[in-house]
């Protein structure tokens, strides 16, 4: 079987392509940081559209596509159309992709006034009044979370899809990651406001280990319990305004996190 | 009338999307636009009515490739408002982060999306089949970069450790110590790099660039110095907006940036190296000699050899920090929000990057402006564009477009970070 499976890759290795709509581009680039790994991946499959890395152009369809980005734009909107259909499988990669992004803080104001603010001219500007993930557009065969993502679950779901299974990617919340790091507890121990308890794993703890309270950067865990987390949050004194602009960052988009974002204020 | 236009629909290896178009009447170059088609993310508006903490983490959002040096533009800016100065330790980690930054982004750059230009390949990864050394070199090089952001910030895209008044928690020495051995390994893998470099087929160039960039006197800049120019304007930060403006030309919708009374210039290592090259390390001052370069380089085909040049440079300079470095007392100063103004100007890998904020007494942001290096230097890269494809006009077609996307790249223009870029309607002649 596993022989097989060899013989077969070797006649034809599996496209993998990698879209980018509005972001930042660091997601991408957590495939050129895996340094170590990149020119093996390079062996396994067959990097067929990558702009950010090489000037191949855009031809046939792919096995496996990455895709970067939310979609803000009338072009972006047909654009992931048409990614859909060059595609076997779709993996929406990082927060923009998942929930909109940072740039999806305009879904809670006036885009026009946004662009007044940034632009002389804001009759320029096409662009869509809210910011929003790829699912609600196309069906996505699998959401990476975090902004950026981890490059350990990068190489995991990309070699899960190489292979025909569910990458293993777990939904549970950081604490469980900050225990098994050996960190005292910041929002316990030290009153340090922290949405780690209501947030998606796969950063490692990276915050608390910090010093610093996780600010939610891989959006919602499964089944999270936002209301009772800011209960605690305002116990230590966090005032109403400032619990929604916490629950409102690089995942406002997020369903959990927008309900609870919106009952601290509009 | 012969009449035609190039398109390059989606012009590659640049962190960003752009196209590219030339229109050429009768044999002469009649403009050269580079439209960016990167969708508007309105960083300056949603920064309104956040915290200073908050702005830290979200300016980061502007770019993966440089986080580190929006999240110093904006410390500082920050720091100005509320007349914060960081000195010792502190000051020299934030040097050691963004030597991590410019080390990662250049070695990107030059290895990965730069040099297949000049050998001829459509990517790093096809060019390691040939030349498999020097591919590994590059991420070799990229990843000890990486390691001091990894060490310092946490992780290497959008770190989690700076803030305003410093650090969240700043390194033991012995931790910062692991870095030594990857950065001495480094430092001989770039001087290799150099002289890699050194010996591509450079096309011939001569720009008449106005170069602004930081200059600190005793430093080769990172975070703080002047803002000067090779025309010998020397001001404060805080006097950037009396001297630069940002405007709008009918025929675009991109905002650029020029000298007031005066006009384009060109910031990033190009600018860099005209106004800071005595102030490099010995070793990288060096290589640039034994590589050819002179105190000054107005070609921008040999940016690359500027850019490893700096890569060296940053090496040397992380050991440095290392070898000095005492564990501050305090991982930040205290910080007191004040209200007021303040303006903080950094050295990105890709040059200047300026921010201004108004901040209320509770340290909330009531208006935020930032101009990244690639918005400043995009008049730059159409002029360059049309003076090179006016002297290329009979190279075959496909030939030329190569020559105007190699052009393009000699800036590394990352379109991510420019904010202030809007969609160009494509021209159809």
């Amino acid at each position: 079987m596993a022989e097989a499976q060899t013989g077969r890759r070797r006649a034809k290795k599996p496209r993998l392509a990698v879209w980018k709509f509005t972001s930042c581009d660091g997601c991408q680039l957590t495939l050129l940081d895996l340094e170590d790994e990149l020119l093996a991946i390079a062996e396994a499959l067959e990097i067929a559209y990558f702009p950010e890395a090489t000037s191949r152009p855009l031809r046939g369809r792919y096995d496996l596509s990455l895709v970067e980005g939310s979609i803000t734009t009338p072009e972006e909107r047909e654009r992931i159309l048409e990614v859909r259909r060059r595609s076997r499988h779709l993996v929406a990669i990082g927060a923009c992709a998942t929930a909109g992004g940072i740039q999806a803080l305009r879904n809670f104001a006036d885009v026009a006034e946004y662009a007044r603010i940034v632009y002389a001219r804001p009759d320029y500007i096409r662009t869509l009044a809210s910011s929003t993930p790829i699912s609600d557009h196309v069906p996505v065969d699998f959401e990476l979370r975090g902004c950026p993502i981890a490059k350990h679950q990068l190489l995991e779901t990309v070699a899960a899809f190489l292979h025909g299974r569910r990458p293993h990617i777990p939904t549970h919340s950081v604490c469980a990651e900050c225990k098994l790091a050996g960190n005292a507890c910041v929002l316990v121990g030290a009153g340090t406001p922290c949405l780690g308890p209501a947030t998606r794993a796969g950063c490692g703890a990276l915050c608390p280990s910090f010093g610093r309270g996780c600010y939610g950067c891989f959006g919602p865990m499964e089944n999270p319990n936002p209301p009772s987390l800011s209960d605690r949050l305002a116990a230590l004194g966090m005032e109403k305004e400032t619990l929604r602009r916490f629950w409102r960052s690089f995942n406002a988009g997020a369903p959990d996190f927008r309900r609870e974002s919106a009952r601290h204020g509009p | 009338m012969a009449r035609k236009t190039i398109k390059v629909g989606y012009l590659s290896r640049v962190e960003g999307e752009a196209r590219l178009e030339l229109s050429i009447r009768d044999g002469t170059v009649r403009a050269a636009r580079l439209a960016i088609f990167e969708s508007p993310r309105f960083f300056e508006a949603l920064l309104r009515g956040r915290h200073f903490d908050e702005a830290v983490d979200i300016n980061a959002r502007i770019c993966g490739i440089c986080p580190v040096a929006y999240q110093m533009s904006t410390v500082h800016a920050v720091e100005d408002a509320f007349g914060i100065r960081i000195a010792g330790p502190l000051r020299a980690l934030r040097r050691l982060i963004y030597c991590g930054e410019w080390i990662e982004s250049h070695a990107l750059h030059i290895c990965m999306l730069h040099a297949p230009d000049f050998l001829g390949y459509e990517s790093a990864i096809a060019m390691a089949r040939d030349h498999p050394q020097a591919v590994t070199r590059g991420l070799a090089l990229k990843k000890a970069g990486n390691a001091i952001l990894a060490k310092l910030g946490g992780r290497e895209i959008h770190p989690v450790n700076i803030r305003v008044g410093g650090f969240y928690r700043v390194p033991r020495k012995r931790e910062l110590a692991e870095l030594v051995d990857p950065l001495e390994r480094a430092r001989d893998l770039a001087l290799e790099t150099v002289r890699w470099v050194a010996g591509f087929d450079f096309p011939r160039s001569e720009r008449p660039y106005t170069f602004v960039a930081l200059r600190h006197g005793r430093e080769y800049p990172f975070n703080e110095g002047r803002v000067a120019s090779s025309d010998g304007l020397d001001i404060p930060v805080r006097a950037y907006d009396a001297h630069f403006e940002e405007y709008q030309v009918p025929h675009s919708t991109a905002l650029r940036s020029r000298i007031r009374g005066a006009g384009h210039y060109l910031t990033g290592p190009l600018a860099r190296y005209h106004l800071n090259a005595d102030l490099l390390r010995p070793v990288a001052r060096e290589a640039a000699k034994e590589a050819g370069l002179g105190p000054s380089c107005r070609n921008p085909y040999t940016s690359i050899l500027v850019r490893a040049v700096e890569v060296l440079h940053a090496c040397d300079e992380a050991l440095a920090i290392l070898a000095d470095y005492e564990e501050p007392e305090q991982p930040a100063v205290a910080v007191e929000p004040k209200a007021g103004v303040g303006h903080g100007a950094t050295e990105a890998p890709r040059g200047l990057l300026y921010h201004r904020y108004v901040l209320d007494g509770e340290g909330i942001i009531r208006d935020a402006r930032i101009v990244p290096p690639t918005a400043q230097n995009q008049a730059v890269i159409e002029e360059d564009l049309v003076e090179h494809v006016q002297r290329s006009l009979d190279l075959p077609e496909e030939a030329l477009r190569h020559r105007c996307e190699q052009t393009v790249r000699n800036h590394d223009p990352c379109i991510s970070c420019a904010t202030h870029f809007l969609k160009l309607e494509v021209e159809r002649e």
